[in-house]
């Protein structure tokens, strides 16, 4: 293995609390490992805490493939089951093109152009009965 | 892999009949030192020919030059006996200054087949010339010989054909590109809004530029809301809808919305008559609709200006 590659992030990712939402910036590679301790520190740290949000920023990731995808929508699904929602923010034009090339679209998934307007998302109020469904939309 | 032509054909038959031939080897050698005993009366008769004649106009001997040239690669391609094939050496030399020639009778208006006559009027001079010199010979070695001289003529033609149409292959593909560019202007509509208006046929290349671009602008403009406006989109088959709804899936993944606009009538019915699902695409029926939706969502209130209030907003 050369340098140049981006390496695997050793060890695991960082969940910084602001308030009631939970941040988590992806940077480079995500390792196999670290996706799964991910997802379970996100779950012990909602159940534990009482959080409402979780912001998953994505920008530094330049490559994607399909376990990220499915990565994404299980911690959705999960801080789903757990009263929280998750918004997926930043996420490249690559990195988008490659998802829809792959087939995975992640319909249940909230998405944000950046952190600030993920943080904006999770401040309105949910509406009822649309919990995990689609993105909010018009009547 | 060795060529099988009638140079070696002959040089085969040659060495099995008649071993003992005066003047010995393959009638392409023979060809070879023809052309070039005689390149400098082919080139002026071919000096004379409408090809050479109307191409170089500056002066005759550019014309006699350029033919001159031409005539050296033949008497090359000759040497290495492989008049069957246009991939010889020995064309690669000449294969600019015909295709020059070509692109300069297809721009005085000759259609590709009148190029081609006059590339064959190119062979009767060297062909008189060829019997003329060979008159002593037995007339079997002149008739092998004239056949490599027309088969070394129907190659050239051939190469200069070939030089043609890769420059027309060039010139279509350096054209598409510039239609790719060209064809998706994306622009802000307001704050948070981004608009690309599709006009033309959208094929796979395109609605993958469509796609970047888009997405790089909502990405600079930090757009909360794209429209994909279709008005200038002629039809919509089911591949149409499919990158629709890639272009739309991208941008939602990326946090903007995605709203397809200037759906015409008769595409909205083409869509329902082929079972289209464009369920989870946001659809308006124009521009203005698309715009004033996203208005709406961004929170912007469109108020009808007061008729002494002009200038406010």
């Amino acid at each position: 293995m050369s340098e140049g590659f981006s390496r695997p992030v050793a060890g695991h990712v960082p969940v910084l609390r602001l308030g009631d939402v939970l941040l988590v910036t992806l940077q480079g590679d995500l390792h196999d490992s670290t996706a799964f301790q991910l997802q379970q520190d996100l779950s012990e740290t909602i159940a534990r805490s009482r959080v409402t949000g979780v912001v998953i920023d994505i920008s530094g990731v330049e490559i994607v493939d399909s376990f990220l995808g499915r990565v994404l929508a299980e911690i959705a699904a999960q801080t789903e089951l757990l009263a929280a929602r998750t918004v997926v923010a930043g996420m490249r034009p690559a990195v988008a093109i490659t998802l829809v090339e792959l087939g995975l679209t992640l319909p249940g998934l909230r998405t944000a152009l950046t952190t600030e307007a993920a943080l904006e998302l999770l401040a309105q109020p949910i509406v009822p009965g649309r919990a995990g469904g689609v993105r909010e939309e018009s009547p | 892999m060795p060529e099988v032509g009638p140079a070696q054909g002959g040089n085969d038959k040659e060495r099995k009949h008649v071993p003992q031939h005066e003047t010995g080897g393959a009638p392409a050698h023979e060809v070879r030192d023809f052309l070039l005993r005689r390149s400098e009366q082919i080139a002026q008769r071919w000096a004379d020919e409408p090809l050479f004649r109307t191409v170089f106009t500056v002066s005759r001997e550019e014309a006699v030059e350029a033919g001159k040239a031409v005539v050296d690669a033949l008497a090359q391609v000759a040497d290495s006996q492989r008049v069957e094939d246009p991939d010889a050496a020995g064309f690669t030399g000449v294969r600019e200054q015909l295709a020059r020639m070509g692109a300069a009778r297809s721009r005085a208006g000759l259609s590709t087949t009148q190029v081609a006559a006059e590339l064959a009027a190119l062979r009767p001079p060297v062909e008189n010339l060829l019997v003329a010199d060979l008159e002593q010979e037995a007339p079997e070695r002149l008739r092998e010989c004239s056949t490599v001289l027309s088969v070394l003529m129907g190659t050239l033609r051939l190469v200069a054909m070939q030089t043609a149409l890769s420059e027309i292959q060039a010139l279509t593909d350096r054209q598409r590109l510039q239609l790719l560019e060209v064809a998706t202007p994306v622009i802000k509509l307001w704050d948070g809004i981004v608009a690309v208006p599709l006009i033309g046929t959208l094929d796979s290349a395109r609605s993958q530029v469509v796609m970047e671009t888009l997405l790089d602008a909502v990405v600079d403009q930090h757009a909360r809301f794209a429209i994909l406006d279709i008005t200038g989109v002629p039809t919509v088959d089911s591949l149409v809808a499919q990158h629709l709804m890639k272009t739309v899936a991208a941008a939602r993944l990326m946090g903007a919305e995605c709203v397809v606009s200037g759906i015409r009538p008769a595409i909205a019915q083409t869509i329902v008559h082929l079972g289209l699902d464009l369920g989870t695409v946001k659809t308006r029926a124009s521009l203005a609709d698309a715009l004033g939706y996203c208005l709406h969502e961004l929170g912007a209130n469109i108020v009808n200006a007061t008729p002494d209030g002009a200038g406010r907003r």
